[in-house]
């Protein structure tokens, strides 16, 4: 059964794979402009000609959409909301000779005061510099580390907090998303300098974690709540919180500030400043992450509650108040990882943690269920795997391929790579 | 002036709607699967999409007649509770969410993907698949109905079919649970190890239960598409939620509980999505966008999860005895 199941997911991946390269989306012209309102529209010609089937690709604020241009050279999508969308011409479609001249085969589109925007290219004449797979690979890494390591700084809070309270929090998608929305209240709104708006967010995200433990989970832990009606109430919270933050925030997707500097090159790999920037802070803060957990007295409680909370509360140590730090930590763990998720994807909208919340669950159920280092471990690997599948993978199938693997290591080592077996009972 | 004739009929309307129906029968499935046997199953979602897809996908690409479209959408998600509970019915019930929710995310972006366009419509969906069930229809063609209940053949075609499915539905769940398989069930959710202790293979009595709700859940997503078109977007995790909030309202290990949570949920949802609608139209509440007015009812649904898991864990008609909860 399981032989075949596998066969089967390898075969709808391989055909996956091989039906971009050959067929494609169907021949259409126009996708989604019956039901949206907004609409990305251009015309692709060379020397006055139209071009038949050039493939182009839409993307940006969850959505996802390709077309191919009709006999007349024009393409139409329709996309969901007003937000920045990455407008990719795929220039292995184009006929031989003809090239993006100016510009990039990539535009960022941003709709103005109408509901539709247009998008051309520039082509023309030249051969085409194709980038080689090693180089498309050693970029893809770099980008697959960089994601990874944003996805560490949440999943070591949501692991701690899972290790000392036994809580699977579904609301961390939600402390993630509140690390960016602070970050652009109080930098694009409020006009503050951006580093301060940061530091601001990332304690305010602190603060928040403090709350939700004191106003919410540790009367509850008080109450004697089970650990499945408690995920149950994580639940409930994470959705209350996610249209609460629709409701004040809308349902577009703004950017922060600096979000589209451009990007340095070396050698092959193309990286912008904030990209440099979000993965060094990624590091400099995990590293004290572990330094605190390793070294000094507060971590090495929180360990010890993790491992046997009631043998370290018989120990002396004060149990509830490590929760409370571990959860003034996690939050502010999750927020700057919202901040940097902020500037990754790039935008910032109200169910941005929520996108990648099962990508954190994966990341430490990998890692191993309450292993702080398994959490980082194991985001480091599902960031890889999510970039580095996008060399075969149609880029929206990248998430799946993550997920698969979740399944896969949970059917051949389910404690996960760092747990040990006792903890799965 | 707020129209209150407009708001009551419109609630009252959800009362015997399909989506209702199969709300109900959504978390019927989940009842079996949580309630029951404490199996916690947060991928219900992707067992709605399999079956509509399954029906639409069997229909329209294949041509299928409607009895084999049903038969094509159940059939996958036997395999797909296959595929779930193998690697993960021996683990903890944290582990069984996790995959459940990530499986449902896969079924979700395999049906959203551009790669089969062609059959699955990517992120437009699908419809045009309703030809065959209508054809069915004995009903003459015509509205009939009384009060806000006025509806042509096909819809009450519709309602009539989908409710006689929650019905049996609900006969022979209540049947089943009262036989010595049920109680092999509901030990299995009270203590696992004194079931394995009494001889019975817990593992084969999980997947048996994983299979059945699943199965519901399919049939559910089958009426769920019937009234409208196949699109992506609506299997998201929140569905899987939404189906929770009902389960919960009415009371996990219940019969009943899901189809009256399921009427609960709607009407009220109707009812103060209308109210809110109205009242900012109206001008009473000046701070509020319509748009926001849309997006509270969310919220609310959250705010309602979380209060009843608190303080009334076993539903509106559930035995305090029977706590669903598994420990």
């Amino acid at each position: 059964m399981l032989a075949i199941f596998l066969g089967l997911l390898f075969a709808a991946l391989t055909i996956a794979t091989f039906s971009t390269l050959s067929a494609g989306p169907a021949h259409a012209d126009e996708i989604g402009t019956d039901q949206y309102d907004y609409v990305l529209a251009g015309n692709v010609q060379f020397n006055q000609k139209p071009l038949d089937g050039v493939l182009i690709t839409v993307k940006g604020s969850g959505y996802d959409a390709q077309v191919k241009t009709g006999v007349d050279g024009k393409w139409k999508v329709g996309v969901p909301e007003k937000a920045t969308y990455t407008v990719t011409l795929d220039e292995t479609t184009l006929p031989k000779g003809v090239i993006v001249a100016k510009g990039g085969s990539v535009i960022k589109a941003e709709f103005g005061l109408t509901k539709v925007k247009s998008v051309n290219f520039f082509l023309g004449e030249g051969t085409r510099t194709t980038v080689s797979f090693l180089d498309q690979f050693v970029n893809r890494f770099v980008n697959g580390l960089n994601f990874g390591l944003l996805l560490a700084l949440a999943a070591i809070g949501l692991s701690l907090i899972f290790g000392t309270t036994g809580l699977s929090n579904f609301a961390h998608a939600e402390m993630i998303t509140f690390g960016a929305l602070m970050t652009l209240a109080f930098s694009v709104y409020l006009g503050l300098p951006v580093w301060l708006a940061i530091i601001i967010a990332i304690v305010l995200s602190a603060g928040l974690g403090w709350t939700l433990d004191a106003v919410i989970w540790k009367p509850l832990r008080r109450k004697g709540v089970g650990l499945i009606p408690l995920m149950i109430v994580s639940i409930g919270l994470s959705l209350a919180l996610r249209y609460l933050f629709q409701y004040f925030v809308g349902g577009d997707t703004k950017q922060l500030p600096g979000a589209g500097l451009a990007k340095l090159n070396f050698g092959p790999i193309q990286l912008s400043p904030i990209d440099l920037a979000s993965m060094g802070i990624s590091i400099v803060v995990l590293l004290a992450v572990s330094y605190f957990l390793l070294r000094t007295r507060i971590g090495k409680a929180t360990r010890a509650v993790s491992d046997n909370p009631s043998l370290a509360s018989a120990s002396g140590i004060d149990v509830d108040g490590v929760i409370r730090i571990v959860w003034v930590v996690g939050g502010g763990l999750a927020g700057l990882s919202g901040i940097l998720w902020a500037y990754f994807r790039p935008g910032v909208s109200w169910d941005m943690g929520f996108q990648i919340l099962l990508l954190v669950f994966a990341a430490t159920t990998l890692g191993g269920l309450g292993t702080a280092f398994g959490a980082l471990l194991g985001s480091i690997i599902v960031g890889l795997f999510v970039e580095l599948s996008t060399l075969w993978l149609p880029s929206d199938l990248k998430y799946v391929g993550a997920l698969v693997v979740l399944i896969l290591v949970l059917l051949l080592r389910p404690q996960g790579i760092l747990g040990r077996k006792e903890r799965i009972g | 002036m707020i129209d209150w004739g407009a708001i009551f009929s419109n609630a009252a309307v959800e009362l015997i709607s399909p989506t209702t129906a199969a709300y109900a029968l959504a978390a019927l499935g989940l009842a079996v699967h949580f309630g029951y046997t404490g199996l916690l199953n947060f991928g219900q979602a992707g067992f709605m999409a399999l079956g509509a897809y399954g029906y639409a996908i069997s229909i329209l690409s294949f041509g299928f007649p409607v009895w084999a479209a049903v038969v094509v959408g159940i059939a996958a998600s036997v395999i797909f509770a296959l595929i779930l509970g193998i690697p993960t019915l021996r683990l903890r019930a944290d582990y069984l969410a996790i995959v459940t929710i990530a499986a449902a995310e896969i079924v979700r972006l395999l049906f959203t993907t551009n790669t089969f366009q062609p059959l699955t419509g990517s992120a437009n969906g699908l419809s045009g698949y309703k030809g065959g069930f209508a054809a069915l229809n004995p009903i003459p063609e015509g509205s009939y109905g009384f009060g806000p209940f006025q509806y042509n053949a096909y819809d009450w075609w519709l309602r009539l079919v989908a409710w006689t499915i929650v019905v049996l539905a609900c006969l022979f769940t209540w049947q089943i649970m009262r036989s010595p398989w049920g109680r092999v069930i509901k030990g299995i959710r009270e203590d696992e190890d004194a079931v394995r202790a009494l001889g019975k293979n817990v593992y084969f009595y999980k997947m048996q239960s994983l299979v059945l709700g699943g199965v519901y859940g399919t049939i559910a997503g089958m009426i769920f598409v019937l009234p409208r078109a196949v699109v992506p977007s609506n299997y998201q995790t929140s569905l899987t939620f939404f189906i929770y909030a009902i389960l919960l309202l009415g009371g996990a290990a219940t019969i009943l509980g899901p189809v009256i949570g399921s009427m609960i949920f709607w009407v009220l949802l109707s009812f103060f999505s209308g109210f809110i609608a109205r009242a900012v139209e109206a001008g009473w509440l000046p701070f509020m966008s319509s748009i926001q007015a849309g997006q509270l009812r969310f919220i609310l649904v959250g705010v309602a999860i979380m209060l009843i898991v608190i303080f009334r864990p076993q539903g509106i008609f559930g035995n305090k005895k029977e706590l669903a909860f598994v420990k």
